[in-house]
Parts: C-alpha cells; sequence; structure tokens
C-alpha cells in the first residue's frame, strides 16, 4: 500500500516529505528499541517507533527505511526533521498508540518483516 | 586516499559523547562505500556493524579511532578506543546481556544486542578489550561473494 493510504489509516500528519506519499510500502515493523531494529529489520521496512531522538533517523537511513512514523504523538525535534530532510526520509507522526497502529496496519494487509520473503 | 597497490584506507575518530552527533562516522563510511560501488548487501551489513560500534563508542569510551581499509576481496573495518574496557567478552557476546544505563535505554540503545548484531553482520569479527585500557573491535566483510 502507499504511504499515502498509511497516512490516512492511521489518522498521521506528515512532518517532512509530503512528496514521498507515492511511495509504495510492502512491510513495516515497529520498535522501540534501535538494536532490536538493526538486528530484525530489512531493506524497504516502514518503521513505526515512539522513539523521537535523530537516532530514530539515523536507524532508519541506515537500515533503509522508506519512512517513519512516529506513534504516540510522538515527534522529532529540529535536528531530526533537518536530518530527515537531508537524508530524503519521510516522516509521520500519529497520535494512535504502538499497539492500535501495527494493528490497524497489519490487519489492512501491511505484513510485517517476518511475514515476507527476504527481499535481497 | 589511495595507495599503489589498489586499496583504500582512510581514518576517522569518534570523538564526542554527545547522543546527537553519534552515527555520523557510519554513516560517512557508509557513502564512501556507496561512492566506490561496493553492493548493497555489504553495504547494508558493514553500516549496521560499524552503527552499532559506533554508539557501544559513545556510550562507553567516548573517543575512539576507526579505520576503513578497502582491498579488491575485502573491506576491514577496525575500532579502536581507550574506554573502560570489557570486563567479561563472553558475557558481553550474549545477546540481552547489557550495562547500559537509563539514559543509554531511553537513546533507544542498550538492549544487549550491540555486539550480538556487530558479529552476526560481519563475515569475520574480533574483539579484544583489557579493563581500565580500552577495546579494539575488528569487522571484515568479504568482497568475494555475489549480491543475492
Amino acid at each position: 500500500m502507499k504511504l499515502r493510504d498509511i497516512k490516512k489509516l492511521l489518522e498521521a500528519e506528515v512532518i517532512w516529505g509530503e512528496e514521498h506519499l507515492d511511495e509504495e510500502i510492502i512491510f513495516a515493523g515497529g520498535s522501540d528499541l534501535m538494536s532490536d531494529v538493526l538486528a530484525f529489520s530489512k531493506p524497504g521496512i516502514l518503521l513505526l517507533t515512539g522513539l523521537s531522538n535523530v537516532q530514530s533517523v539515523r536507524t532508519a537511513n541506515i537500515i533503509e527505511a522508506k519512512g517513519i512514523i512516529y506513534v504516540r504523538g510522538k515527534r522529532p525535534d529540529t535536528d531530526g526533521i533537518k536530518m530527515a530532510r537531508t537524508l530524503g526520509i519521510p516522516i509521520l507522526s500519529t497520535k494512535f498508540m504502538m499497539y492500535k497502529s501495527c494493528g490497524i496496519l497489519h490487519g489492512s494487509g501491511l505484513p510485517g518483516v517476518n511475514d515476507i520473503e527476504k527481499t535481497e | 586516499m589511495k595507495d599503489p597497490e589498489n586499496e583504500l584506507s582512510k581514518r576517522y575518530t569518534i570523538a564526542s559523547a554527545d547522543f546527537s552527533h553519534a552515527g555520523q562516522v557510519s554513516t560517512q563510511i557508509k557513502e564512501l562505500l556507496q561512492e566506490i560501488g561496493i553492493t548493497s548487501v555489504i553495504i547494508r551489513r558493514a553500516a549496521i556493524a560499524t552503527y552499532e560500534a559506533e554508539m557501544n563508542v559513545v556510550m562507553y569510551a567516548k573517543k575512539a579511532e576507526v579505520l576503513l581499509s578497502v582491498s579488491p576481496d575485502k573491506i576491514n573495518i577496525r575500532i579502536k578506543d581507550k574506554g573502560q574496557g570489557i570486563a567479561n567478552i563472553e558475557m558481553a557476546m550474549k545477546e540481552g546481556f547489557s550495562t547500559a544505563t537509563h539514559e543509554m535505554r531511553e537513546m533507544g540503545f542498550g538492549a544487549g544486542m550491540g555486539l550480538p548484531n556487530i558479529k552476526k553482520n560481519a563475515d569475520k569479527f574480533t574483539i579484544s578489550s583489557n579493563p581500565g585500557e580500552g577495546t579494539t573491535v575488528s569487522i571484515m566483510f568479504y568482497l568475494t561473494q555475489k549480491e543475492n
């Protein structure tokens, strides 16, 4: 599904990256632990997280994420937004909690990391 | 950067205990590897491993020297610090074992996955440490395997 559809499902606002809303998202994963994200993600993931510091953007870049959805109404600070813009990573924010956000997306047919074939 | 033997080496310094700057060196290494045409699979593994190592330096050692060496058949990344060292490397390599502070965990790290993540992504991983003197981590990636 497109990032635009995800934005709608999660009633999310775009913090940066409006021009990326037609990006096709194949799978997603959610975590507040960046080491878990580094260990278990695959390239192309849509990352859901409540960790809103600049390291969430740095981690998303390292793992080649397609975008970040901050849950629980979280938003990165100016440095994080600037980094996302520089790296070309769209970032959105939803007021929904992690459990609900992941449930909505999975229930709408978006697979998780372990549901898909290896993409590389 | 290049020497006559078709090898490339570059030095970096991780010099800040500030979490907001952590990850700069691994990002620079990732970009350099992209520039020289390394395959994306290997870049991803190298970036993850270096990022985890860099976070360990920021959290525990505050400063380290990083040496990136690229030859036609392999990439080696050596991270050498003079920090507090690791008392029990075997324990530190276990998933979930962590000596992280509350602040580190609030940053999203310190889950005890760092060293295991580095080893998992590397083709060859060596670590040596002396408490009170520092830690050296070497991470190697072979370039002779085909991208899947």
